[in-house]
């Protein structure tokens, strides 16, 4: 069933998440951009706030606009909060010629992240599919992860960098969402559609006291999200696409791509979905404690691929070659699905403007040229 | 991804820049491995990183590894003597196909270093030597002085079941035994080809003209496996640091069938 809640009785959301233990991350205005951060109450939600985005520049703008969730992807998605960028692994200790290793342990507390993207959504259930499936599962993100409340809000404007109508993401949320909120502001009129996707989001309606939407309010938030997808101005053919770049490894464009791509790893930084990571080990002054930190990574770096005698990718080209072989193409053997959901920050966050899609595209001519 | 503290029983030295290190099991029922998969050994405040099991399966009273000094690690590796303690992770990864090689014969071409990830596929043929055809290791090294394994070369070679030949780059002083490199002992080799195993690993260029080579002789591309190297931080497919092409080598290697990674030996920085 979906609800209508008033955009003014969006408090009580924030209360029954709190009664029910949760501590709430969502969006807010920080150092000129949005960030998700801890939230208190609809006050700290960006309102009035809108980005505007295209290769290499973020923006904000104040807007008339009363609307919470007005702006596209932020800098940063939620992964920094279930795959933090630092995190201790394991303390050992050296005494009397033993030694004992500890794993670190860490508190979590049942979070409730409200406003998340359908790409972004998209992008955790590829993440679940690196860090919980398979034979090996971390244990920090599975904890958080099962603590953690999924609040959705589908979008009713299209960022300017993102394509996830093309990849399939958005913007419309997809499965994986506790609860789903519709943001619909008119002249004379701002409430928002909720609908459950999980018993622990079922729980949660009743207390917001929210009446059930008619079918034409229902009607407005789907044409909401359908003017949002056409509105999208870049999008990514995948068809045939991992096999594409899987047989073009040595095709002359990658060189071009290396003469601006500045290997600084941004793009790497931004993305909801990339998850590898390197570790360092550290002593204290005695050297009787040891510890181990896991920090992100990237595979723009030299030292990603160092194995004794050098790096295994020592050139530019090679590191974007397997930064977007490994979005648009080996992950889909590795994973079953794209590393890349379409949200559109490696081209914001590029500081000159690299636009895998357009690359893509370049490629897919080329290639199609050279048959 | 915590290590497990483990204990030095022995350590000896192989060659100028080369040990083995026995370590101590780590429970009861010993230590169970396939040949060909490795551990992440742990030192103390200084790192980890992935090392072959050199020993043999049917002993799992210990465990065993053979190690050459190149940096930071594996020199915290070397410093550590009898009871001392390491972390350890593993085994991980993928076995080199031994029981898919019953009744063919198998030939085994190791370079350097590469020796070790292969020595326990050796010693599981020999357990069980009547089940296999003709047993061929060619393996080459740099000079005499780097021939790892020495004693037991000698004693392999002795036997009448198993073909055994060794190649070094280069020679001084009074060595009468093959030089050259590895690939140009396949040629006088003896096995058939169509019924034949080949398990190979060193270097990547070294594995590359030995696997042309074995083409050459015509051993099927499909009974031909490789160990690949990466750099490797988890071992355990979380890290992303191992990636070869659609690979994540330490879950889905380091052994591969050649037909897997064929299409991406022979492209640069890969
Ligand atoms: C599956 C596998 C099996 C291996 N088996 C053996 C073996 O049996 N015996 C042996 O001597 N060596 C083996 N190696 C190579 C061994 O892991 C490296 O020599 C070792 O990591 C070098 O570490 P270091 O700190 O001494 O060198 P440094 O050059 O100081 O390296 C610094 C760091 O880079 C990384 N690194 C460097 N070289 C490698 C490498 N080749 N592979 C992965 N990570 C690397 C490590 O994180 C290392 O701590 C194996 C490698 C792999 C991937
Ligand atoms: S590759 Fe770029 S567009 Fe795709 S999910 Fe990552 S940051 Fe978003
Ligand atoms: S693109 Fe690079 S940093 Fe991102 S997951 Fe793949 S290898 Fe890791
Ligand atoms: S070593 Fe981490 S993924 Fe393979």
């Amino acid at each position: 069933m979906t609800y209508r809640l008033e955009a003014n009785a969006l408090d009580r959301l924030f209360k029954a998440l709190g009664t029910k233990g949760y501590v709430i991350f969502g969006p807010t205005v920080r150092d000129s951009a949005v960030v998700y951060d801890r939230i208190e109450s609809p006050n700290d939600l960006p309102a009035g706030w809108a980005d505007q985005q295209t290769n290499g520049s973020y923006r904000l703008v104040k807007t008339d606009s009363p609307a919470y969730f007005d702006f596209t992807a932020p800098p940063q998605s939620w992964k920094r909060l279930l795959f933090p960028p630092s995190l201790h692994l394991f303390r050992s200790h050296r005494r009397n010629g033993t030694l004992e290793i500890l794993e670190e342990e860490h508190e979590t507390e049942p979070m409730a992240f409200l406003g998340v993207r359908p790409c972004d959504l998209r992008a955790l259930a590829i993440l679940d599919s690196v860090y919980l499936n398979g034979g090996a599962s971390d244990s920090t993100y599975r904890q958080r992860r099962e603590k953690t409340l999924i609040i959705a809000v589908n979008c009713t404007r299209a960022g300017g960098t993102c394509f996830c109508a093309s990849m399939g993401t958005g913007p419309e949320a997809g499965a994986g969402f506790d609860l789903c909120l519709t943001e619909l502001v008119s002249e004379h009129d701002h409430y928002f559609l909720v609908e459950s996707g999980s018993a622990k989001g079922e729980s949660c309606v009743s207390p917001l006291q929210a009446r059930e939407a008619t079918p034409q309010e229902q009607t407005s938030g789907r044409e909401a999200i359908r003017t949002a997808a056409a509105a999208m101005g870049r999008s990514l053919q995948t068809q045939g696409l991992p096999e594409l770049l899987a047989a073009n490894l040595s095709h002359p464009r990658w060189d071009q791509i290396a003469r601006r791509c500045l290997a600084c790893a941004n793009c790497t930084m931004v993305c909801p979905t990339c998850f590898c990571s390197t570790v360092e080990d550290s002593t204290d002054l005695s050297g009787a404690i040891a510890s181990r930190t896991r920090l992100w990574d990237s595979c723009f770096t030299a030292e990603f691929s160092y194995i004794h005698g050098g790096s295994l990718r020592p050139t530019i080209k090679s590191r974007y070659r397997q930064w977007m072989t490994h979005k648009l193409s080996s992950w889909v053997a590795q994973f079953g699905s794209f590393g890349c959901v379409g949200c559109g920050r490696c081209i914001t966050w590029c500081p000159v403007g690299i636009d895998l899609t357009e690359e893509a595209r370049i490629l897919r001519g080329q290639a199609a040229e050279h048959v | 991804m915590v290590p497990v503290p483990c204990r030095v029983m022995r350590t000896y030295q192989e060659t100028g820049d080369t040990f083995t290190l026995e370590l101590e099991s780590l429970s009861q029922d010993g230590f169970s491995f396939r040949p060909g998969q490795f551990n992440m050994l742990y030192i103390h405040g200084v790192g980890e990183v992935p090392i072959s099991i050199s020993g043999d399966p049917h002993k799992p009273e210990s465990v065993v590894h053979t190690v050459r000094v190149v940096g930071i690690v594996t020199w915290g590796i070397k410093k550590l003597r009898r009871r001392d303690f390491l972390g350890i992770r593993g085994p991980f990864g993928t076995p080199w196909p031994v029981d898919l090689a019953e009744g063919n014969d198998v030939v085994i071409v190791a370079g350097g270093i590469g020796l070790a990830p292969l020595r326990p596929a050796i010693y599981d043929i020999l357990a069980r030597r009547e089940k296999f055809g003709k047993f061929v290791l060619l393996y080459g090294t740099r000079g005499p002085s780097d021939i790892l394994y020495f004693r037991q070369l000698e004693d392999w070679r002795a036997r009448f079941d198993f073909d055994l030949h060794v190649t070094v780059d280069r020679a001084f002083g009074p060595w009468k035994g093959n030089v050259g490199v590895v690939t140009t002992l396949i040629p006088k080799a003896h096995f058939d080809p169509v019924n034949t195993v080949a398990l190979i690993c060193g270097p990547e260029v070294m594995m590359r003209f030995t696997i042309l080579e074995l083409l050459k002789k015509g051993i099927p591309e499909d009974k031909i496996f490789i160990s690949m190297e990466r750099n490797m931080k988890c071992g355990i497919g979380l890290c992303g640091h191992c990636q070869f092409g659609p690979h994540i080598v330490c879950r889905d290697g380091p052994v591969f069938p050649y037909s897997a990674v064929r299409h991406l030996l022979g492209i640069r920085e890969i």
